[in-house]
């Protein structure tokens, strides 16, 4: 059976999850959150490993996210 | 060691110039290593051929240094193998760096004594000039200097050939023209093919630097960022006689003429391989690219190597593929031409080398996105798997240097038998043999295959050949033509009723996952065509019709 990404709820301290990876970022600049971001991504997906839940994530990722430029036809 | 001394060859009057005019059976245009490769198997199969170079001499300045396992085992039927290895530097381990710090290191080679290493490094002039001392030994082949293709002209039953030489033009007709004339060239445009890609947006600064001193580090290093600067990326090679390669990638906006300066080179290199007497023998500032022709076969008219397909020199897919490229189309072009199998077969080249371009294309490619990332998100997730791969083991899997060559495996391919029973291990179908070792003297595994069908039959620890297979064995004489040569392959010196190869440690057995009465159908360019468990003489036969391009796949 293969596994399919899971979005219900899964992280207990929802709010604390949040703040800890708001408060990664702290003191730095543009540059170096998105390298932060990048190398937080990469560590995650390796977690996971399992090829169809990657690519669902980023399925829904980029979901809405640069619409306006979609090509029309 | 100076600067290679490029010997000049004499033009000689074509015999066409001199009123022996004769309709030519295969005609090679281009005698760079994938032209001289295609001649050599095509004599090996006992067919001649006419190579037309418009040069005087071998490739000229740094191009291909690494050549693989696979192009050795290839020409190592030609006695070119041996010579190259001995002028060259034989690696097996990649070295990559991120500033500083090395990040990792890789090994190429399987397990298991091998004839060859991964990779013997030899500057492309010397390995073509190897090439050539075979060619003149070999009666089959006429070589032709100073003779430069102007037009191609296609007719149903032969192609008329315009050549332009110092003693001015002649025509000549072929049977079959093989276009192996490089990355520009004048066959593919004489038929008006498109030949189009990606063009990378980066120049990459190549020099090959003669070195008088003993450097501590030969293997294949790369860098990324490096330390002692000179460019976003470096690479180093060593190469045969003290020859070294370097590699600096400049980004796009540069002055091409002002990197080339000798000014601005050598300080670069003494940064990479210190301060040491040296003498810069080559320089060139590279842009890179990929693409292909839509099909490699226009009737009478077939396209190998750069002529075909190019890719950027990253992982050492160029001639590599061109190599193979000549090995395939030369058995098939052999056994059209001698009648033993239709001209269909001719189309599966189209299909095995254009699989074959395009692995090399999207791996290539691969690798120059890691290297030149194309927009300001993907230079992050890069710069991201460099910082973590120090640390973290999976990231070093992501960090692309070059995926280096390894031969295609033609498993979906019309001529490949696909599996009946379930395997695992062994060469697939497709694949190339492994050129395993043998117990003395047999030596090694692929100096008995080749050149025609052969039937792998391994004993195992059976002491006696089993009935089944006794009475395979005697049927297979009455195999269709062109027939298929029996090989047993035994754990003891059990002498069977055909030639047998010992495999006293049971290492071939291992490797291809034998037991006994296992059987491997293998083609002339020592591919699997098919394999069995349990071997019967009417599915040999139906095999053997299908890698002769005889049947549709099922
Ligand atoms: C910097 C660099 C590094 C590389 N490193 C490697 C490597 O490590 N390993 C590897 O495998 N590959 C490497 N390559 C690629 C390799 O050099 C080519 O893939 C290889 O030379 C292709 O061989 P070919 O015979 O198809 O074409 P070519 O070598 O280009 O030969 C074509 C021949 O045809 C002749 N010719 C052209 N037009 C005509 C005409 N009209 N009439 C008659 N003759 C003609 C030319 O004079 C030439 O001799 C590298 C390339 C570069 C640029």
């Amino acid at each position: 059976m293969t596994k399919h990404l899971s979005l219900a709820a899964n992280i207990a301290d929802a709010d604390g999850f949040y703040e800890r990876l708001i408060r990664l970022h702290d003191g730095l600049s543009e540059a170096e959150s998105q390298l932060l971001n990048a190398k937080l991504v990469l560590i995650l997906a390796n977690h996971i490993g399992d090829e169809q839940v990657i690519a669902e994530a980023m399925e829904l990722a980029r979901k809405g996210v640069g619409e306006a430029h979609a090509p029309t036809t | 060691m100076p600067a290679h001394a490029y010997r000049r060859r004499p033009f000689r009057p074509a015999p066409e110039q001199q009123g022996k005019a004769g309709r030519g059976g295969v005609a090679i245009v281009g005698g760079g290593p994938v032209g001289l490769t295609c001649a050599l198997e095509l004599a090996a199969h006992g067919i001649p051929s006419t190579i037309l170079e418009e040069a005087d001499t071998v490739s000229e300045g740094s191009r291909a240094l690494c050549w693989s396992k696979r192009s050795l085992e290839i020409l190592n039927r030609h006695g070119v193998a041996a010579r190259m290895v001995a002028s060259g530097y034989t690696w097996n381990t990649g070295r990559v760096f991120h500033g500083a710090r090395e990040l990792y290191q890789f090994g190429l080679q399987p397990q298991g004594p091998q004839e060859f290493p991964a990779f013997t490094n030899l500057q492309q002039y010397l390995a073509e000039e190897f090439l050539h001392e075979a060619v003149a030994r070999q009666p089959l082949i006429e070589m032709r200097w100073l003779n430069r293709v102007s037009g191609v002209e296609p007719a149903p039953d032969h192609v008329r050939i315009a050549v332009e030489t110092p003693a001015g033009p002649y025509r000549m007709e072929a049977d079959w023209v093989v276009a192996a004339d490089g990355a520009r060239s004048s066959v593919r445009r004489a038929l008006g093919l498109d030949f189009t890609g990606r063009v990378f947006e980066d120049h990459f600064l190549i020099a090959d630097v003669d070195v008088h001193a003993e450097l501590p580090n030969a293997d294949r290093r790369f860098w990324f960022q490096p330390e002692f600067g000179g460019g976003d990326t470096a690479l180093c090679h060593k190469q045969g006689l003290g020859m070294w390669r370097v590699d600096f990638q400049l980004g796009w906006n540069i002055d091409r003429e002002a990197e080339k300066r000798p000014e601005r080179v050598l300080p670069r290199v003494r940064a990479m391989l210190g301060d040491h007497p040296m003498e810069i023998t080559w320089v060139s500032i590279y842009t890179f690219q990929a693409r292909r022709l839509a099909r490699f076969r226009h009737g009478r008219v077939i396209f190998a190597g750069d002529a075909a397909h190019q890719v950027s020199p990253f992982g050492a897919r160029g001639g590599n593929s061109g190599i193979q490229d000549a090995e395939n189309l030369a058995w098939k072009l052999a056994y059209v031409i001698r009648g033993l199998a239709p001209d269909r077969l001719l189309d599966s080249y189209d299909a095995e080398r254009g699989q074959a371009a395009d692995e090399n294309i999207r791996i290539t490619s691969r690798t120059t996105d890691f290297l030149t990332p194309r927009t300001p998100a993907s230079r992050t997730l890069r710069d991201a798997v460099l910082h973590l791969a120090a640390d973290a083991p999976f990231a070093r899997a992501l960090v692309n240097s070059g995926r280096l060559s390894t031969p295609t495996i033609h498993t979906d391919s019309p001529l490949s038998t696909p599996d009946g029973e379930p395997w695992a291990g062994g060469p697939p179908t497709g694949a190339p043999c492994p050129n395993l070792a043998l117990a003395a003297p047999d030596g090694f595994l692929l100096h008995h295959l080749g050149g025609g069908f052969r039937l792998l039959i391994f004993l195992g620890e059976a002491a006696a050949i089993p009935p089944g297979l006794a009475s395979l064995l005697e049927n297979l004489p009455v195999m269709p033509a062109p027939g298929i040569e029996p090989l047993l392959v035994a754990r003891d010196a059990a002498t069977g009723p055909v030639r047998t190869l010992r495999d006293d440690d049971g290492s071939v057995h291992e490797a291809f996952a034998a037991q006994t009465g296992t059987a491997y159908l293998i083609r002339p360019d020592q591919h699997v065509a098919a394999r069995w468990r349990t071997p019967s003489f009417p599915a040999i036969a139906q095999a053997l019709a299908r890698a002769l391009g005889m049947e549709d796949k099922a």
